[in-house]
């Protein structure tokens, strides 16, 4: 064997060890990743992805164990050695500049600080010959606040070859592409490999996995659970590695059609500051039934949320709940009316982190008899119910009295479903009800959702996992631009056809 | 140097960093001390006696709490909710101006229907006057911080025109202080010829009063969720902007029945000099209590009796009285340390 003809590889982790007070977040994590080779890292929420990233990347400084970059030890705890060595990464939230051109985004922090006047030519014709080489294109002088968020990706992807990256980290890259540029997205990968870069991957989705990547490196609770080659294995064997177990999919069982529970009629919303607005939406929600809305997050989903939630009133048209016109708009409003509310985001708005669990399980409900009288809560009951619902949900909790900070992502969202479902609402609005969840939860999260639909709710299912929508819904409409297409039944729109909706297209 | 935040403090720990603080804040002072030629044992020692020596101590000791712990409490309702009340000290006077106004004779009516009126209307007032920044801060989003701060100047100096105007006492000959309230509508003493009086027990009534509202009410259930996520708050349907008009009507009274009281229990009149920063170390106090409502009252006669201790031992030790607004100043600066301490871990590069 000839050890020195063969390159070193563009990265080797060795031992990486990484604790959060009693948690391990990483334990003795170690991987190569060789050069012109991608990479998926997949794993559960929580399962210590991020943190492996992050310590790779300097924002963190491992508890032990190194990192390589192409043989030369990476000192740790230093973002900027990473950029140097040629480590490149593109957040899942991307770190633009909205009013700047893409261009200047690109060159920011690459020129001295002290010169006059910003290079822009020089920078111009590497992006162009970089944009030209992987099938970025861009345009260069437009302002970032004006791209759409696959343009937005690109200059990322750019700004870090613009640094001569040898190394790329994608962090959940696709979470806000639609399948076209998804697609457009693993083409460029494949470009970058053939120039001799080397990509890690991250996601929890399990069918980009297998399409995109050599290698699959499967992290759970922090430890390495699994290493695979792509070509080797298949979808069931890592859903099993990363949750540990064997996962079946939901059953969906046939339930009749039920009344018309809540409708819009011709309803717009006001114009936003983040996201678009409704515009002349038609949308009917039936007992029995899973609406599935399907779209590029930003598109209206938002305000389609708020205006079920309560959050937002519309400008023009009309609302009904069974057969009255609804005329108060406010949160609890839409909770008086029988609408169960599962918010997008747990943790700014389901949930309030560092009250226990007894007193956010009643946070929807506290003015009922139930759980206060002539202004005195009654903290027996609350107990009482949290308690219910800890055993009900089998959310994994020390006691009522917990701070619900401390719960893992999976336990919370049970005890927003617990909350939200407990006096059987007759509709469900679930915005991203599985967002972050381990596949265990998930699959917890749909029984529920199907069950409610067996009870005669209607449900209301907003996601962007395409799967998620195709496996639960009874029909699905798509939004795009703050419009809503007609809906069509199950089975009826092949992903593709849905994909190119989504992007603004209208149904073949 | 990098923050990384901790899991969960255990008990032992939220205890502990606490009283780390507290002999931190002894440490700092001993070295000013020892700066000024003293012996910081027997410095501290003097402080303690001053503070706790004798009956006459203690009494003064808690007559100095007595409008700590209205302001105390006035601050930890208001951050509670993370309304940041900055203006207690001119909630405060507020209160003090209404109970000048209608204890001097205007209202000849018997103590015991005088002095809860009195006070019932000092309430309002201080209420009031955090209304109007409260409104502003959710109708239009203006910052509280900066409008509360700056209301204490303004009624500082409208207390100055109304000695120097309308409320001037002419038997005071030239002195801008305003005439003494009639008997029936001072408070009594706690014990007659000491200058304790009931203001102190009114507080301390307070605080637990407080302490129940923030535990078992509604309104205090509320008041945290909003101040803990008022955004969650919102989408659960809370009545975000009613609570926080609530929280800041509570705040403002409280504060303003600490000027009651003191006018009421101790001065008898109004002066420019009635609060020597009463409503900024509040600040303290709550910080110090952690917003707790019990915890003010001991956090109160913690600061007071450094602030008496230290008056006592600088007339015989001839180390300045300022040592005692060092020491309050460290304390909230170490006890401030010492919470972000206890939540989370500092790593060295």
């Amino acid at each position: 064997m000839d050890a020195q003809s063969s390159p070193p590889p563009a990265l080797r982790l060795s031992d990486i060890t990484k604790r959060f007070g009693s948690l391990t977040a990483n334990d003795a994590i170690s991987f190569e990743l060789g050069q012109g080779e991608v990479i998926a890292l997949l794993g559960e929420n929580g399962a210590g992805k991020t943190t492996l990233m992050n310590i790779l990347f300097g924002h963190y400084v491992a508890d032990e164990g190194s990192v390589e970059v192409f043989g030369k030890p990476l000192p740790p705890g230093d973002p900027k050695a990473a950029l140097a060595a040629g480590v490149g990464m593109v957040h899942q939230h991307f770190t633009l500049a909205d009013n700047m051109s893409v261009i200047d985004n690109i060159a920011l922090g690459t020129q001295p600080l002290l010169r006059l006047k910003l290079d822009r030519s020089a920078a111009r014709a590497k992006i162009d010959r970089l944009a030209q080489d992987f099938g970025l294109a861009v345009k260069a002088d437009a302002l970032v606040a004006d791209l759409s968020v696959g343009e937005r990706q690109r200059v990322e992807i750019l700004k870090a070859l613009y640094r001569d990256a040898r190394v790329l980290i994608l962090d959940e890259p696709t979470a806000v592409l639609t399948p076209t540029e998804t697609e457009a997205l693993f083409k460029t990968l494949k470009l970058l490999v053939a120039k001799g870069l080397s990509v890690i991957f991250i996601s929890h989705k399990l069918n980009e996995v297998m399409m995109a990547s050599d290698r699959v490196l499967v992290l759970r609770a922090g430890k390495l659970s699994g290493e695979r080659r792509t070509a080797e294995t298949n979808r069931h064997e890592l859903a099993a590695l990363m949750v540990g177990h064997e996962v079946t999919p939901p059953v969906v069982a046939k339930v009749e059609r039920g009344a018309l529970l809540y409708e819009l009629k011709g309803v717009s919303t006001a114009r936003r500051a983040h996201g678009t607005a409704l515009k002349d939406i038609e949308l009917a929600l039936h007992g029995g039934e899973i609406t599935g809305v399907a779209g590029v997050s930003g598109n209206g989903q938002a305000a389609l949320a708020g205006l079920l939630a309560g959050m937002e009133a519309p400008v023009s048209g009309t609302v009904w709940i069974k057969d009255a016109a609804v005329t108060a708009w406010s949160p609890l409003a839409a909770l008086n009316a029988g609408i169960a509310r599962v918010p997008e985001d747990r943790h700014r708005q389901g949930a309030i982190a560092d009250m226990s669990v007894s007193e956010n399980v009643i946070a929807e409900r506290y003015r009922d008899r139930r759980f206060s009288r002539a202004g005195l809560v009654d903290w027996t009951a609350a107990r009482a119910f949290a308690q219910s619902i800890i055993d009900d949900y089998e959310v994994k909790c020390p006691s009522p009295e917990a701070r619900i900070r401390l719960l893992s992502g999976g336990n919370m969202q049970k005890l927003i479903l617990g909350r939200a479902l407990d006096p059987n609402p007759s509709v469900i609005l679930a915005n991203q009800p599985s967002r972050g969840l381990d596949v265990g939860a998930v699959a917890y999260v749909h029984s529920r959702l199907l069950e409610a639909r067996s009870r005669g709710a209607a449900v209301l299912l907003i996601s962007e996992d395409l799967e998620e929508l195709l496996a639960l819904s009874d029909r699905i409409v798509v939004i795009s631009a703050g419009r809503l297409s007609k809906p069509s039944a199950r089975g009826e729109l092949s992903i593709s056809q849905i994909g190119a909706m989504m992007a603004g297209h209208e149904a073949a | 140097m990098r923050l990384e935040p901790k899991p969960a403090p255990s008990l032992a720990m939220s205890i502990l960093y606490p009283v780390v603080a507290i002999v931190v804040t002894f440490i700092i002072a001993g070295v000013l001390v020892m700066l000024a030629d003293a012996n910081p044992f027997s410095v501290f020692r003097l402080v303690l006696k001053g503070a706790a020596g004798s009956q006459f101590a203690i009494l003064e000791t808690l007559t100095r709490a007595t409008p700590l712990i209205f302001t105390g409490l006035a601050v930890a309702v208001a951050f509670r909710a993370k309304l940041w009340n900055i203006g207690a000290e001119a909630q405060l006077y507020m209160g003090a101006i209404i109970t000048v106004v209608l204890g001097t004779g205007a209202l000849p009516l018997p103590a015991i229907i005088l002095v809860p009126l009195v006070m019932l209307a000092a309430l309002i007032g201080g209420a009031l006057l955090l209304a109007g920044p409260a409104w502003l801060k959710l109708r239009f989003g203006v910052d509280e911080v900066v409008t509360t701060l700056l209301l204490n100047f303004i009624v500082l100096l409208f207390v100055s025109m109304l000695l120097e105007g309308v409320l001037k006492d002419p038997m005071a000959l030239g002195w801008p202080q305003s005439p003494k309230i009639i008997a029936e509508a001072q408070l009594p003493r706690v014990i007659t010829g000491k200058r304790l009086h009931y203001g102190f027990v009114i507080a301390v009534a307070l605080a637990i009063g407080l302490w129940f509202v923030m535990k078992k009410t509604v309104l205090g259930y509320e008041m945290r969720a909003v101040g803990h996520n008022a955004e969650a708050a919102r989408f659960l349907g809370m009545p975000v902007n009613g609570v926080l008009m609530k929280t800041a009507l509570l705040s403002g009274g409280i504060a303003a029945l600490g000027g009651f009281s003191e006018v009421a229990g101790l001065k008898g009149s109004l002066t420019l000099d009635l609060s020597p920063g009463f409503g900024y170390t509040g600040i303290v106090v709550a910080m110090l209590a952690m917003l707790n409502p019990i915890g003010v009252v001991f956090s109160a006669i913690f600061v007071a009796g450094i602030f008496v201790g230290a008056a006592a031992m600088s007339r015989t030790a001839g180390v300045p009285s300022y040592i005692a607004d060092v020491m309050v100043a460290t304390s909230l600066l170490t006890m401030v340390t010492a919470i972000m301490l206890s939540r989370y871990r500092v790593k060295w590069k």
